[in-house]
């Protein structure tokens, strides 16, 4: 068990390696309830959201969700999230955990108009992420609805729950993330590990989570993403709509793509098998440290070690040649395509 | 957990067997169940002289690189190459083939301050289930 973001969490349970290779061959079950969840409604609130959030909340049709950043005036991330166009003027937006508090606060200072309600349900509502080549069979055989296609959110109700299902996660499997009332929590995490063990399906902890993300370059938030990195390095601007008229953060990220982005967040990947690198380890260029490692890992996946760096622009290149330092020796790495591991086609 | 009789043991659960002029280190079986999946065992070096209480080596899991200190001090005098290959002989077999080092034993050298295999039986059951 660990703290994280106040709460207690699983690490693992049955192992790192055992659970991550389940979620890439059947299927996992990760309780994500320590995220948090706002409710924003109201004839406003889509266009609320559209002036804090990076992504265009305009292209949601209701049942559709998307990836976006929430920055600061200087174009740093405060936070990603994605958000949920339930239906018509009805959003759910899930926030980092470690963040609910701050992001709250951020965004009820800049309520401005009438039209917007905006509720933090974080205490009250929980969510379950079901990933894995195996989680669309588990999910009819649960819900037997019409499964929702990739980004797409559906509304059930089942003997009197309601179920908010979507069909995002953070492991690069196929998956789908539920949320629900947390009254229902510990039943609905027994019901579903019961129906899913004969498709194989294992609780999943927090350490699994980190090693599935990571491999899909899937970023961290406090460790690949902080205030002081913008989108634009961090090699998400697809995430962000900068022909929008406005959105905080905005002419932050107009002058740093005209002067240049000087950092890259590139994906690294160890020549050979050694010891696993980790977080705040030095990446060296001819000897001379030019960053850390914002995450590290090894790759249950590939057996060999992973991780990320913010580069100087010029050496964010494929097939870059660098050192990471770990206890005093340096071993051999190079810049990679991400993701490290493709997804099976 | 499995604490075999005939080991001594330190707080920080490594265990030691003493043959003779040399000693045997390696992790105990509640230290490799709290580390899960050992993927990197770095050893000392032949011939490093080492000190009781100090760094010898790391044992790295998936989740977190962990410090391994040497129960007594002495020079090291074999370790264990299997573990380049295979480091989950540690988890496998933490007692036998997954031991990390020997050393020659100092003349003087203290082992007294060394738990016996009911004491470490005691403090593992003491420290909690979630603790590393």
């Amino acid at each position: 068990m660990t703290e994280f973001g106040s709460w207690l969490m699983p690490v693992l349970y049955s192992g790192i390696v055992d659970e991550h290779m389940t979620v890439r061959g059947n299927a996992g079950l990760f309780d994500i309830s320590h995220m948090g969840q706002f409710i924003v409604s109201g004839p406003r609130a889509g266009a609320w959201l559209n002036r804090l959030l990076t992504n265009n909340t305009g292209r949601l049709s209701p049942g559709q969700g998307q990836y976006t950043f929430l920055l600061n005036e200087r174009g740093g991330v405060i936070d990603d999230l994605i958000v949920y166009h339930l239906r018509e003027e009805e959003f759910l937006l899930i926030v980092n955990a470690a963040k609910v508090d701050e992001d709250f606060a951020w965004m009820q200072s800049r309520l401005e108009s009438d039209g917007v309600e905006f509720t933090n349900r974080s205490a009250d509502c929980v969510g379950l992420a079901l990933q894995g080549p195996k989680a669309p069979r588990l999910l009819d055989e649960l819900f037997g609805i019409s499964r929702p296609g990739r980004n797409e959110v559906r509304q059930v109700t089942r003997e009197g729950l309601r179920f908010v299902i979507a069909c995002t996660g953070y492991t690069g499997e196929e998956g789908y993330e539920l949320f629900f009332s947390a009254t229902e929590a510990a039943a609905q995490w027994n019901r579903i590990l019961e129906k899913g063990a004969p498709f194989g399906l294992k609780p999943c902890g927090l350490g699994a989570r980190d090693t599935l993300r990571l491999e899909m370059c899937y970023p961290l938030n406090g460790s690949d993403l902080s205030p002081e990195h913008t989108p634009l390095e961090a090699g998400l601007s697809i995430f962000v709509d900068l022909n929008k008229p406005d959105f905080v953060g905005r002419e932050a990220l107009l002058a740093q793509r005209e002067a240049g982005i000087p950092l890259r967040l590139a994906p690294i990947k160890m020549t050979e098998k050694g010891p696993p690198p980790r977080a705040h380890y030095p990446v060296l260029k001819d000897g001379r440290q030019v960053a850390e490692l914002s995450s590290g890992t090894l790759s249950p996946s590939l057996g060999i070690g992973i991780g990320m760096a913010y580069l100087p622009a010029d050496l964010a290149r494929i097939g870059e040649e660098l050192e990471i330092e770990i206890r005093g020796r340096r071993f051999p790495a190079t810049v990679e395509r991400k993701p490290f591991r493709k997804p099976a086609a | 957990m499995n604490v075999p009789e005939h080991l001594q043991y330190t707080e920080t659960h490594e265990w030691l067997r003493l043959d003779g002029e040399t000693a045997t280190v390696g992790i105990t079986d509640h230290a490799q169940a709290e580390l899960t999946d050992i993927v990197y065992v770095e050893l000392p070096k032949l011939g490093a002289n080492l000190t009781a209480g100090q760094p010898a080596a790391v044992v790295e899991s998936v989740k977190a690189a962990s410090d391994i200190y040497s129960p007594i001090g002495g020079a090291v005098v074999e370790v264990n190459g299997a573990l380049e290959g295979d480091p989950g002989l540690v988890n496998r077999d933490p007692y036998g083939e997954g031991w990390l080092y020997r050393l020659r034993i100092e003349a003087g050298e203290q082992i007294e301050r060394l738990k016996e295999a009911a004491q470490y039986r005691e403090l593992i059951s003491a420290s909690g289930k979630y603790e590393v």
